[in-house]
């Protein structure tokens, strides 16, 4: 009795599980009884871990969705590689017309890739790079990360040199924290600006808070810059300004990279310095691509999408007409 | 002398005295404490704040963890609480009413306590390996957080809310006596009524408890449930935090802080007896260290590396061969008068 009380339990458990993960996946499942004509793509997302990838998400989902011709599966792997390697061969195995993955690390996808090649699947990348052989995808689209480290850079040089600097880092290891911190090294070599510390807050507002709380009880009111390499961290950041008792904006400068809502908001409301944006919206680039490459014409193996940037002025202009 | 070197806490007390004299010497400006406003403000203070989450997941860990168990869902608990929250505000047409957001957190935290009671019945009823039936939540409960926000991370704006973590009051963080609060709690149900010892018997020997007449199944699934209102809690906090539902980010690894807290205040993970000064003190050693990698300047990509090695440390140092060392020295003395007396 007690083994069957311990096995239903158990099912009930893996389906409670089953339903979190499957979710938002049974939207393009379920839905597929229409035409002939649509294009199956399996798209192989990282999971949600912030607004950036909510937004990205959703512009993949708007751009391959059935009115545009195709019907997507979808699946977020929870940041997890092994899910998501899982999820690609699913995909090769249910036999769709293509592949987008927006890969979760660089490594570990030379197998998978090469199977889906075998099967005569083309996989397009987005966002992140792998770094298996180039023959292995049909392209890439994405964004240049240093570029936009690069481009806050310049607008510190320009506006706050001889400042003294923290950063709030993202994930170590992530291939976007190393080459924000990259370019905004290129572009600080020869200004005055004093890098006074460098911590990690893995891209969560918790994390950027604690982190800029520490340094405040460390420097106190020396900082008077603030680079943080997501607007999560920059926000988690205010809060610890404000109960520190200063003025964001005026006593510390902030600036952050990617331009969600709350981070424009926070531009807008002069909280926030400068803003440089990782543009999200690759939906319609990753359609485009598939559309080619199963018609057969060549297309370039990477796409670089031109990233924008913000001041406070111009923030206030684009808030009310930003779609996301 | 004696009594007070070879008292049970006072190795893990020493451990934290250590770690706040080592950061003090790196940064004098670790003990100041100054007044902003009508709030206190330093270190310390930030201490006392942060660790309240930790401090509630805690002790609701020390006490599964008498009970010879484990509750490895707790910060999965955190994120559902906090989304449930959040999105019951997030919804409501009055975000500043007081009454909805005492509403949305008493919701929030009956879901927690479902969730700790799901964990106690899957243990107590039907006989599943604690360290298993709560896994299955661990993995589970942020789907269902992310089901609930639908993805998004939630954000709100709401005063009654936001005091939960972020308020002073008579110059204290709101939070530290949140926590205060929880520590009394638990102090007075566990140690002033009988409950406390029937926990201990049943993770001594639950067969003989039982034989006792001890209602272990009882006492099992009520500390489970009381874990999950505590971590409910806790995914208050830590939400009202940064005013967000990041079901992602929410009590990541804090079961595995929370044992560590446990054990380092000297509650043993074989079940049995407890000690609610011991995992308070666990749980401020944890959070000064966290504040010592930002004090002494520690590059993150060596920061985990920091962690691991100083709590080696601190184990070492609690470790019963060096107690029995200590205990060894302190008595010094004595062999020689017992010789004299021979």
């Amino acid at each position: 009795m007690k083994k069957i009380l311990a096995s239903v339990a158990l099912v009930g458990a893996v389906a409670l599980a089953m339903t979190g993960c499957a979710t938002d996946g049974g939207s393009g499942g379920g839905g597929g009884g229409g035409g002939d004509e649509l294009i199956t793509v399996g798209f192989a997302q990282t999971g949600s871990e912030s607004g950036w990838r909510s937004a990205n998400t959703e512009s993949l989902k708007t751009a391959l969705s059935e009115e545009n011709g195709f019907k997507l599966v979808f699946n977020a792997a929870d940041n997890k590689q092994e899910a998501q390697i899982a999820a690609v061969r699913s995909f090769i195995n249910q036999g769709v017309d293509a592949i987008v993955i927006a890969p979760i690390t660089v490594d570990g996808w030379d197998d998978v890739l090469k199977e889906a090649k075998d099967a005569g699947i083309p996989v397009i990348l987005e966002d992140r790079t792998v770094s298996a052989s180039d023959d292995l995808y049909a392209s890439w689209v994405g964004l240049d990360f240093e570029k936009e480290g690069e481009l806050a850079g310049q607008w510190a040089v320009e506006n706050a040199d001889g400042s003294n600097l923290v950063v709030l880092e993202g994930t170590t290891g992530s291939s976007a924290a190393l080459d924000r911190a990259t370019g905004w090294s290129k572009a600080l070599e020869g200004s005055t600006i004093k890098t006074l510390d460098s911590q990690t807050g893995d891209f969560t507002r918790d994390g950027g808070k604690k982190v800029m709380e520490g340094f405040l009880q460390k420097y106190g009111s020396d900082i008077n810059l603030l680079f943080a390499h997501n607007d999560d961290m920059g926000l988690g950041a205010l809060d610890a300004i404000e109960a520190a008792g200063l003025v964001p904006g005026q006593d510390i400068k902030i600036v952050t990279i990617d331009a969600v809502h709350d981070g424009m908001q926070a531009l807008a409301d002069g909280k926030f310095s400068f803003i440089v944006e990782c543009n999200p919206l690759l939906g319609e680039k990753v359609a485009d691509l598939v559309k080619k490459v199963l018609a057969g014409e060549s297309v370039d193996k990477r796409t670089i999408v031109e990233d924008q940037t913000f001041t406070q002025d111009q923030a206030k202009e684009a808030l009310p007409t930003r779609p996301y | 002398m004696k009594k007070i070197l070879t008292h049970r806490l006072m190795l893990p007390i020493a451990a934290l005295v250590a770690l706040i004299v080592i950061n003090t010497i790196a940064r004098p400006s670790f003990v100041s404490v100054t007044v902003k406003g009508d709030q206190l403000y330093g270190p310390l203070i930030d201490i006392l704040r942060n660790s309240a989450p930790l401090m509630l997941v805690s002790l609701g860990m020390m006490i599964v963890i008498s009970t010879r168990g484990i509750d490895l869902s707790v910060g999965a608990i955190m994120a559902v609480s906090g989304a449930v929250a959040l999105t019951i505000i997030d919804g409501s047409p009055t975000p500043n009413d007081l009454g909805t957001v005492l509403g949305a957190i008493g919701i929030a935290v009956l879901i927690g306590m479902l969730l700790g009671a799901w964990n106690g019945f899957l243990v107590a009823v039907v006989g599943v390996q604690p360290i298993i039936a709560t896994l299955v939540l661990m993995l589970a409960g942020r789907g269902v957080a992310l089901l609930i926000t639908g993805g998004f991370i939630t954000t709100i704006n709401s005063a009654p809310y936001k005091f939960m973590a972020q308020g002073y009051v008579i110059g204290l963080p709101f939070a530290f006596f949140v926590s205060v609060a929880a520590v009394a709690l638990v102090a007075l149900i566990e140690r002033r009524t009988a409950l406390g010892v029937l926990t201990e018997a049943v993770g001594i020997n639950p067969e003989a408890s039982r034989l006792a007449g001890v209602r272990s199944r009882g006492i099992i699934w009520g500390a489970y449930a009381a874990s999950g209102v505590l971590a409910g809690f806790a995914g208050i906090l830590y939400s009202s935090n940064t005013m967000a539902a990041d079901s992602n980010a929410a009590g990541l690894y804090i079961e595995l802080y929370a044992i560590l807290a446990v054990v380092l205040g000297g509650t043993s993970l074989m079940g049995g007896k407890f000690t609610v000064a011991g995992t308070v003190i666990g749980v401020f050693t944890i959070e000064t260290l966290r504040s010592t990698i930002l004090f002494l300047g520690v590059p993150s990509a060596v920061a985990p590396l920091f962690l691991a090695v100083a709590v080696v440390i601190v184990v070492l140092i609690q470790s019963p061969r060096l107690r029995s060392l200590v205990t060894r020295t302190a008595q010094g003395a004595r062999p020689n008068t017992s010789e004299v007396a021979r």
